[in-house]
């Protein structure tokens, strides 16, 4: 994790780091689906299969703009969808505090983003890749929070 | 305030006698002026010692976790509003059973906050104070000052909508509702750019020393570890370093969210003066709108955290 705690800064050719937290039903499938098509997505984003929306902590991405990634995003399956039946249920709840929290200490509202990504939505999870860098490039690499 | 402290200490003498209660968690007078202990009575010639005023500032549920008192059977308990709603979460969260507490309400006008206290009579050792209907004098070596009750009111008893405690056994003097309705104090964070907030939380956050005194003093912080002293692994660092710290404090409103009374016991323990209350509104604000849930109202309820509802708001996921 070293790797990432110096942010980048100033670079001319800056290039933001995401961690995306994909869930092994549908998100990662997803993904798996938009390789397989060959839909070309950016290569901003460094993958982390979880079992489940649910199981992410908020401490996990915490811990991620902790060790400086510019960007995270975390991905289940789509509500009713959940392979455990509720699990992006609770996820749902927690993001919600999660977020309203972030931002109202002043994190960025790009910085954190959540999606809802379907095995079969191979296009979809193209287009949100897309849509969570460009927004975090615009953002500039992270400063706040990071561990220096 | 005379009358209800005789009151209040009668009825505790009688619960005591009719061994109703086998112990009781109250206030009795601090060394120093403007500050209160808890007390914990087991005796009814003790009993003389309670006392309610303004200076009565700790959350007494905190004390309902500690084995000592668990341990010593069906617990008296002294409270004021808040109090009354972090014991009724305590139950939501099946810490301790209804018929395990004997709660008995008192009505609370607010309690004072030191600090803001310090901040009127300057760095001064305060020897006495008298109190005359909404004036406090206080004296010290060589000075004597009048000030209003309000202006030194802990920020969140000035936002209280709740003095007296929504579930109760027996009631000492009157559940007297408030008078006019009363508005959370956010400083206007909400109309701040995101980069003025995060300058405004930087300066608080910093002020941090990492004592632990806000989780400490806190009725609902009773994990058996907390997670920033987890050592395998540990996930935050333990210096007053500036992201641990705030991590430390944005991690710690997640985990009282929708749980938090705002008793504002945390911002009342801490000895560097962070301004720690916001986050709790703020997240108390979030919990109500989304989910529709006051915390510390109603013994049945379950938890927001640990529920959900399909119908539930999601705009913010793509």
């Amino acid at each position: 994790m070293t790797e990432h705690r110096t942010p980048n800064t100033e670079h001319r050719n800056w290039e933001p780091k995401i961690l995306a937290f994909l869930c092994n039903w549908c998100s990662y499938a997803g993904a798996d689906l938009a390789g397989v098509s060959r839909i070309q997505y950016p290569p901003n984003i460094r993958v982390i299969r979880v079992p489940c929306s649910g199981r992410i902590n908020s401490t996990f991405v915490l811990k991620c703009l902790q060790n400086g990634f510019d960007g995270v995003l975390v991905s289940g399956c789509h509500p009713g969808d959940c392979h455990y039946i509720t699990g992006n249920y609770y996820a749902r709840r927690k993001f919600a505090v999660l977020k309203t929290l972030l931002e109202f200490i002043g994190i960025e509202p790009g910085r954190v983003q959540f999606s809802w990504v379907s095995a079969g939505e191979g296009e979809k999870f193209a287009e949100v890749i897309k849509k969570v860098t460009e927004d975090v490039k615009k953002l500039g690499p992270a400063k706040k929070l990071v561990k220096i | 305030m005379e009358n209800i402290e005789e009151q209040l200490r009668e009825t505790v003498k009688k619960l005591l006698k009719e061994k109703k209660v086998d112990l009781v968690i109250g206030y009795s007078k601090g060394t120093l002026p403007f500050h209160s202990t808890p007390v914990f009575i087991a005796d009814e010639k003790d009993a003389d010692n309670l006392i309610f005023d303004f200076t009565c500032g700790n959350n007494l549920a905190k004390y309902l976790q500690k084995s000592k008192v668990k341990n010593h059977g069906k617990i008296g308990i002294i409270a004021k509003g808040c109090d009354g709603r972090s014991i009724v979460q305590h139950i939501v969260e099946n810490q301790i059973k209804r018929e395990e507490v004997v709660i008995i309400g008192v009505h609370c006008d607010g309690v004072i906050d030191i600090r803001k206290l310090e901040e009127k009579v300057g760095r001064k050792e305060i020897l006495k104070y008298q109190v005359e209907n909404d004036k406090i004098i206080v004296e010290g070596k060589g000075f004597k000052k009048s000030l209003s009750k309000q202006d030194i009111l802990s920020d969140s008893c000035i936002a209280c909508k709740y003095p007296n405690s929504p579930v109760y056994d027996v009631f000492v003097g009157n559940p007297v509702p408030i008078a006019e309705p009363r508005k959370p104090i956010t400083n206007n964070l909400e109309s701040l750019s995101s980069d003025e907030r995060w300058a405004y939380f930087e300066k608080e956050i910093s002020k941090c020393i990492r004592c632990y005194a806000c989780r400490n003093a806190c009725p609902l912080c009773y994990c058996e570890e907390c997670f920033v002293d987890q050592s395998n692994p540990q996930w935050f660092g333990k210096s007053p370093n500036l992201s641990d710290t705030m991590i430390f404090h944005i991690v710690r409103t997640l985990h009282t969210a929708g749980r938090c009374v705002s008793c504002g016991a945390c911002t009342r323990a801490c000895p560097t003066g962070v301004n720690l209350a916001p986050l709790g509104i703020r997240m108390e604000k979030e919990i109500k709108d989304r989910f529709g849930y006051t915390a510390g109202l109603d013994t049945e309820a379950t938890p927001p955290m640990a529920d959900w509802n399909e119908e539930d708001k999601q705009e913010f996921i793509m």
